[in-house]
């Protein structure tokens, strides 16, 4: 085993001193580096190693333990829950950066690691996915009660966030990809858990397809990087591009950016690689709930940010051009999904929409250069996106049906569902103090700032920002009115849910709230400081606002409001009398919203089945001619050869065998005429020996 | 009397001995034969260790020794021959060619 701590210290802090530029001015600043090494990071392997054999037990033998191997999966996410939160709190006081690898083969010059970061941005996609994977653990025992495959379901679900986990803990790009696709089959698997109805299987196979199309820039990508730079590991990559190193990295940095970010736009559901993301919803919600939230989608915000200051470019040698296509991309993500979560009847689908519109804005922040906000971001949207999706689930769990047009009134039958539910939709189109307000308003404060630096794109982002606030405001309102005001109009019986699931709501609920003040500029800014930070010696070179934008506040604050109070208009207003109430339809942009852009029609129409077609003739006809007639050819050869080896074995080999018995047998027969058991003979032969004997020595 | 007269004793006694047990079908009269082939054995034994002087009289010593295995022999075959005997009522060597080939 070995550890290595950013070999290149000194010419880091060269590069950094004589810049002597500052975080908050572009440049690369300084920061102290806290705990190097000890036990507490040393071990931090575990937090990847545990889901994973939790997994395999599970496989093994989960159905003979007494939960089913629930227990097992629960257990190893509290595991990771307490270790990230440990590393977290210790994280956010003291600071740590620690890179542990263990090499497991070298080929060449080439060594393949396999590794653990513990720096902060690692630690917080720990604290993320241990705590919101452990309440969702929790919720999913009583969720799923009933399930055929409950302990397969447990078996996936472990291994889609070890996945996760050993995706974050990557130190090089070979394990990010190897974590990669781990999550990419562990989704697969859980999207189409219920398999017995084909949509879901379709609903699988999509995901794992748009995916696998995005990985293929991915892995062009990284291909491009690792050649240019000769290494797989982040510290070296990031290490050329601090130093501002000319040479392969500059030269291809512009594809190397883009083909990575295409691969980061198909794990966050970017447009309009988006589309698998709503079909996902046809897996259990615990599957959404945690998908949505900490692993999953997060991948591709985390790989940015990972790769931060390739993108950022202080420079201008490396991938700042990319920049731009990000920012476009993450503007119109944001806002068009923002309106396709307006029309959906189905509540996971509403959130779904919206999980996709909020990567938007993290990815519209990454492009933006605001590396902060971003992740901040993110970890806030974690909390309460999972926290709005086990909602849905305890909604769905009570009312049997997706549909928001067979629930409505249940905030008096499921009140403590209800208020967690508002605290999330809270935090999430971000009032103050709730967790989303923060970090929302850093991302526009952060784009505001690009702007002002002269981005025209950063200013049109910022107002599709705004244009987004103001629609997430309008859905989240409506999926509140239709849900939990007005009357019943469904058939089950509503009830609250059981203990085991309302719990974690509430657990999810106070993170929803609190979650916001660890980053509050001017107050508290570990988050900034320590959280988000991923190397020791180097600032992120990034934004970040250093007191609060007061006129942003007030300008997103007042749409935010107008967009609840129209949207309570809408929907909400005398709930309880009218029967039909969304009905709120703009002629020509309905049709198009609810048709969602006829992107997936134009996918289906316009590439899967001209190509699905002809490519399944012409792979028909290279199998029926060209490989059964190999395989054919093959099968006629071995007969042969089998037929010529029996004559050979027949004729040959036993005719030799049969020969020498023949042979062996024909002396014998002859031999043993002499033995005619007649004692007196043996005598006289043996006399007459001793005889011819003696007359011979004699003679001689 | 030289010792050529002994040997030729003893050469008598085996020559008649080896013809007892090739000619003899009662098996009694072959093991009676093979006596006779040791007495001439003992005789030309005697014979020696007389004409050679032999201090410790190793000749007739061993001759003491074939006495004693010979009866040792004749009571082990006498009894073989009466089971045989007894199994198939009769003592006839050619009857014997269970190891015939």
């Amino acid at each position: 085993m070995m550890h290595r701590i950013f070999a290149s210290t000194s010419q880091v802090l060269l590069a950094a001193g004589e810049e002597g530029s500052q975080a908050t001015e572009g440049g690369y600043g300084t920061l102290v580096p806290g705990i190097t090494s000890g036990p507490l990071v040393e071990w931090a392997w575990l937090i990847i190693v545990v889901p994973l054999i939790a997994a395999f037990v599970i496989a093994f033998w989960g159905k003979k333990l007494p939960m089913q191997g629930w227990e097992v999966a629960w257990g190893s996410m509290g595991f990771v829950a307490i270790y990230g939160t440990v590393l977290f709190v210790v994280n956010a006081t003291t600071g740590i950066v620690y890179e542990g690898a263990v090499e497991i083969a070298k080929i060449g010059d080439f060594t393949l690691e396999w590794g653990w970061m513990v720096d902060g941005l690692s630690i917080m996609m720990y604290f993320l996915i241990g705590v919101v994977g452990f309440l969702v653990f929790t919720y999913a025992k009583s969720y799923m009660k009933d399930d055929v495959r409950y302990t397969w379901f447990f078996v996936s679900f472990s291994l889609f966030a070890g996945g996760m986990l050993v995706l974050v803990a990557a130190p090089n790009l070979i394990q990010l990809i190897v974590g990669w696709e781990l999550v990419g089959v562990a989704s697969y698997l859980l999207i189409a858990h219920y398999w017995e109805d084909y949509a879901n299987v379709d609903a699988g196979n999509k995901a794992f397809m748009v995916n696998k199309i995005a990985d293929i820039g991915l892995f062009l990508g990284v291909i491009i990087m690792a050649v240019s730079v000769g290494s797989f590991r982040f510290s070296d990559i990031i290490d050329v591009v601090v130093r501002g190193e000319e040479g392969m990295l500059s030269q291809y940095a512009f594809w190397a950016g883009l083909l990575i970010f295409i691969g980061a736009m198909g794990k966050s559901a970017q447009f309009p690689f988006h589309v698998w993301l709503p079909d996902a919803m046809a897996g259990p919600t615990p599957v959404s709930a945690l998908m949505h939230a900490a692993t999953m989608v997060t991948a591709g915000v985390y790989l940015l940010g990972r790769l931060f200051p390739f993108y950022l470019d202080v420079d201008g040698l490396f991938a700042g051009d990319v920049r731009n296509i990000i920012v476009v991309v993450g503007g119109v993500t944001l806002l068009l999904s923002g309106f396709l979560a307006i029309v959906q009847n189905d509540i996971k689908k509403v959130l779904a929409y919206s999980t996709v519109s909020q990567l938007g804005y993290m990815v519209a922040a990454m492009g933006a250069g605001a590396y902060t906000a971003g992740l901040f971001h993110l970890f806030t949207h974690a909390f309460f996106k999972a926290l709005l999706f086990l909602g849905a689930g305890a909604v769905i769990h009570a009312v049997h049906s997706n549909n928001m047009s067979d629930m409505g009134g249940l905030r008096k039958k499921m009140p403590i569902t209800f208020w967690t539910f508002i605290i999330g939709t809270l935090a999430l189109i971000g009032i103050f103090p709730f967790a989303g307000f923060f970090s929302k308003d850093e991302i526009l404060a952060s784009v505001r700032y690009a702007g002002g630096s002269g981005q025209d794109a950063a200013n049109f982002i910022l107002v599709l920002g705004i244009a987004g606030a103001f629609i997430t405001a309008l859905y989240m309102t409506r999926v509140v009115a239709l849900t939990f005001f007005g009357k019943y109009r469904g058939h089950a019986e509503p009830h609250e849910a059981p203990r085991m699931m309302t719990y974690p709501l509430i657990g999810l609920a106070f993170f929803a709230a609190v979650a916001g003040w660890i980053n509050v500029p001017g107050v508290y800014t570990g988050f900034t400081t320590w959280l988000a930070t991923r190397d020791p010696l180097t600032g992120m070179g990034d934004h970040h606002p250093e007191s609060f934008d007061w006129l942003l506040v007030f300008i997103v604050t007042l749409v935010v409001l107008a967009a609840v109070a129209i949207g309570w208009w809408l929907y909400g207003r005398d709930a309880d009398t009218r029967a039909e109430r969304d009905t709120f339809r703009i002629p020509v942009l309905w049709p198009l919203f609810e048709n969602l852009y006829y992107i997936d029609e134009f996918y289906m129409r316009g590439i899967v089945r001209p190509t699905m077609g002809p490519i399944a003739r012409v792979v028909l006809w290279w199998d029926m001619h060209v490989v059964d007639g190999v395989v054919n050819l093959v099968g006629l050869g071995s007969v042969g050869l089998a037929k010529s080896v029996r004559s050979f074995d027949q004729n040959v080999v036993d005719g030799i065998f049969n020969e020498a018995g023949a042979v062996i047998g024909g002396a014998g027969s002859i031999l043993r005429r002499s033995f005619t058991g007649r004692i007196q003979q043996y005598a006289a032969f043996s006399f007459v020996g001793v005889v011819i004997i003696v007359v011979v020595s004699i003679i001689l | 009397m030289t010792i050529i007269q002994f040997i030729l004793v003893g050469s008598a006694l085996f020559a008649l001995g080896i013809y007892g047990v090739i000619t003899r079908r009662n098996a009694v009269l072959v093991l009676a034969s093979v006596e006779l082939m040791l007495a001439g054995v003992n005789v030309n034994l005697v014979a020696f260790n007389v004409y050679l002087q032999d201090p410790i009289l190793s000749g007739q010593i061993f001759v003491l020794f074939i006495i004693g295995l010979a009866a040792a022999e004749v009571a082990i075959g006498i009894a073989i021959i009466l089971m045989i005997f007894r199994n198939r009522q009769s003592a006839d060597v050619a009857d014997l060619n269970l190891m015939k080939g």
